[in-house]
């Protein structure tokens, strides 16, 4: 379980982690607590899994990564787990997920991401990909994005922040 | 940014230690020095290539809800839209994409709830219908952007 000090914690640290030699010891000085209790908390909250990753948010299109294309598939129900896992093994492949599908306005219920520098390398990625995975029978469309409105972390309760992919 | 701060970046995107000097682990592993790795993470967040440098939270695990949900929004309104759209604090992501579903949004929210109470309030104040596509179930992949 988490407590009100977590919460704290989580509040202390949602804006980033301070670049200083201890940065952990600069959180815990501004919670009153101690850098030892600090590190035991984010460790349990990590190991807890509230912490999904810990490590940098890159803004993928700063980095030269502007083609961005979302991947939908009708795949058959009773397959979607077995392929789901298939294609997020993929390396070219950042996120999959079943999601549930919306009649014959949308019927695909397996989405991938797939990131690169340019739209010809997608889909020359999601070429590959549907022949490694075996996807050629089922219906897709590619979704490249036009423009990012926002991109931001979540608020949050306690106003912590998350940052947020295609979750 | 040259090849150091593009091995930092790899380095990071898959993990940071919880240890006291936490800096100084990683610049050993990398064979810099913990000085040098702190002033190119500075650098890095003031150029805006790093957003930010800490920990992602669960959101279910947190006890929030996470959902993505569309609209197909007539071209001539896709501005005014956005901007009611972007209103919402639960909107953490907005993209327009290439279909006519044009509009595709992440919402985050802190009560499982409050999901339907955004996407009600989003198609009162936008009068066009939402498509709600939760996740089902996440197949892991290492997110891992090689810079």
């Amino acid at each position: 379980m988490i407590d009100a000090v977590d919460y704290q914690l989580i509040a202390a640290v949602q804006k980033g982690l301070p670049i200083a030699a201890r940065p952990y010891a600069v959180v815990a000085e501004r919670l009153s607590l101690d850098e030892q209790e600090v590190i035991e908390r984010l460790s349990r909250l990590k190991s807890q899994g509230l912490i999904k990753r810990w490590g940098v948010v890159v803004k993928h299109r700063q980095l030269g990564y502007r083609a961005n294309a979302m991947i939908v598939m009708n795949v058959p129900d009773e397959r979607v787990a077995e392929i789901g896992a298939k294609v997020s093994q993929q390396a070219c492949v950042n996120l999959c997920y079943q999601r549930p599908s919306q009649g014959d306005t949308w019927p695909y219920n397996l989405y991938c991401m797939i990131h690169g520098k340019s739209r010809e390398v997608v889909l020359q990625q999601w070429q590959e990909l549907q022949q490694v995975c075996d996807l050629a029978d089922y219906a897709f469309e590619v979704l490249f994005s036009r423009r990012c409105f926002k991109q931001r972390g979540a608020l949050y309760r306690h106003n912590q922040a998350q940052d947020v992919l295609h979750g | 940014m040259d090849d150091i701060d593009r091995t930092i970046i790899n380095h990071l995107q898959q993990g940071f230690p919880i240890c006291p000097s936490p800096y100084r682990q990683v610049a050993e592993t990398l064979a810099i020095s913990e000085a040098d790795l702190i002033e190119r993470l500075k650098q890095l967040l003031e150029q805006g290539i790093l957003s930010r440098f800490g920990p992602m939270y669960h959101a279910e695990q947190m006890g929030g809800a996470l959902t993505l949900a569309a609209l197909k929004v007539p071209e001539p309104r896709f501005d005014e839209v956005t901007e009611i759209v972007n209103s919402f604090p639960e909107v953490a992501h907005n993209y327009a994409r290439s279909h006519a579903l044009n509009m595709w949004f992440v919402l985050a929210t802190e009560q499982p709830e409050q999901v339907q109470n955004v996407i009600q309030a989003i198609e009162q104040q936008t009068g066009l219908p939402v498509y709600n596509m939760p996740k089902i179930q996440e197949y892991y992949v290492g997110l891992q952007l090689d810079v």
